[in-house]
């Protein structure tokens, strides 16, 4: 294992390239997902997706925000070179709804919203509560792990540069 | 942002190392020898420490329940006291007019002015009270996994320190790189080829 800081910064793009790939799965390849998660009834891009892209020393940050935002801008910065680099989902089952924002350089969850639970009253509530919390909280990050999994498993993978990225490619300039 | 808040952040942990048993004596133990002390009334101007979480502000590790189901749960306080500039300058300009009047001189020395600043500072810090942060730990231990609700920089550094200090074991946090090398169960040679990774484009 190399040191966490060096290693942290070096791979970076893995996490973008991984966010990248994952709008590309849920615009073409809704299977991978179910396959993750067979509750899942959708899954798709919440309120909120940011792509960076760097020319030479210049940053540019595209943000799309909105309920329901039509996301052609995200495309076209694709086509420009740029990788998804936050993105915020939403996944239901039958009865039950999450969203959360995922972050590539960390894949660390935030704004995680889980669905609701009876309410804590008393002290004998907070058990319960915990391990309720606990266990929606961990449906989206065996998820989450499950499909970068799929990721890394095909990243390091001759199918990566043969397959996937061509694929991709001809999404972005569909 | 804590664990039963309508909203969380979490930050995912390896651990990285064992604890002799009795693990829930022992780990009680170390958590109450780096319990949050109070600094209200004092003048440090931070503290950082574990405390309960049903009683964050009472931290009683004999009370509270430690355990919940497979899970330690507890919770990182970080209580800092923060002093307006203004504030500052305000007391410095008042202790200096007093003490150039004392002594008869037009001007004090550099090291004057940083003892009446180190004073200033103390005297403001023993006044006012530090606000405190809490942060939730889940911890499963059998599973080596930590999840820290919190997503920011310094309170996952705060964590980092305090947690080695205490069990003397190691959190290694789970970012893109970390989950591929270390939970995705890829082969040597697989994590020789991730090792040698560089970044894909997908424009033409």
């Amino acid at each position: 294992m190399q040191d966490i800081a060096v290693s942290y910064d070096k791979y970076k793009f893995l996490g973008n390239e991984f966010l990248t790939w994952l709008w590309f799965v849920l615009d073409n390849k809704q299977n991978i997902i179910y396959d993750a998660d067979n509750d899942l009834q959708s899954f798709e891009i919440g309120n909120r997706i940011v792509l960076e892209n760097k020319v030479e020393k210049r940053t540019e940050i595209i943000t799309i925000k909105g309920d329901d935002a039509g996301l052609e801008e995200g495309l076209l910065s694709l086509q420009k070179g740029a990788v998804v680099v936050e993105i915020n989902l939403s996944c239901k089952t039958e009865n039950q709804k999450w969203q959360f924002t995922l972050k590539g350089e960390s894949l660390s969850l935030s704004s995680l919203k889980v669905p609701a639970k009876n309410i804590v009253e008393t002290k004998e509530d907070i058990e319960g509560a915990v391990l309720d919390k606990i266990y929606l909280c961990e449906k989206m990050i065996v998820l989450v792990d499950k499909l970068f999994q799929r990721f890394i498993k095909l990243r390091i993978s001759n199918q990566w540069i043969k397959n996937i990225v061509p694929e991709i490619k001809k999404w972005v300039y569909a | 942002m804590g664990l039963l808040s309508s909203s969380v952040s979490i930050t995912r942990y390896k651990v990285h190392g064992k604890i002799d048993a009795p693990l829930i004596q022992n780990i009680t133990e170390a958590l109450k020898k780096y319990s949050i002390n109070e600094i209200d009334n004092d003048p440090s101007d931070k503290i950082v420490g574990w405390t309960s979480f049903e009683n964050p502000f009472q931290p009683d590790f004999e009370v509270s329940s430690l355990v919940i189901g497979t899970h330690f749960v507890f919770s990182l306080r970080t209580d800092k006291k923060t002093i307006p500039a203004k504030v500052i300058q305000k007391h410095c300009a008042i202790e200096t007019a007093k003490r150039l009047k004392e002594c008869g001189r037009d001007f004090l020395s550099k090291n004057e002015k940083k003892m009446i600043k180190d004073h200033v500072m103390n005297v403001l810090y023993l006044r006012i009270p530090a606000t405190p942060n809490i942060y939730d730990i889940v911890w499963n231990y059998e599973d080596k996994k930590l999840w820290f609700f919190s997503n920011l920089k310094r309170a996952n550094e705060e964590l980092e320190t305090l947690f080695v200090k205490s069990f003397n074991i190691v959190l290694i946090r789970l970012f893109p790189f970390s989950i591929a090398d270390l939970e995705s169960g890829l082969s040597d040679t697989e994590r020789d080829i991730l090792s040698q990774l560089s970044h894909t484009t997908f424009s033409k």
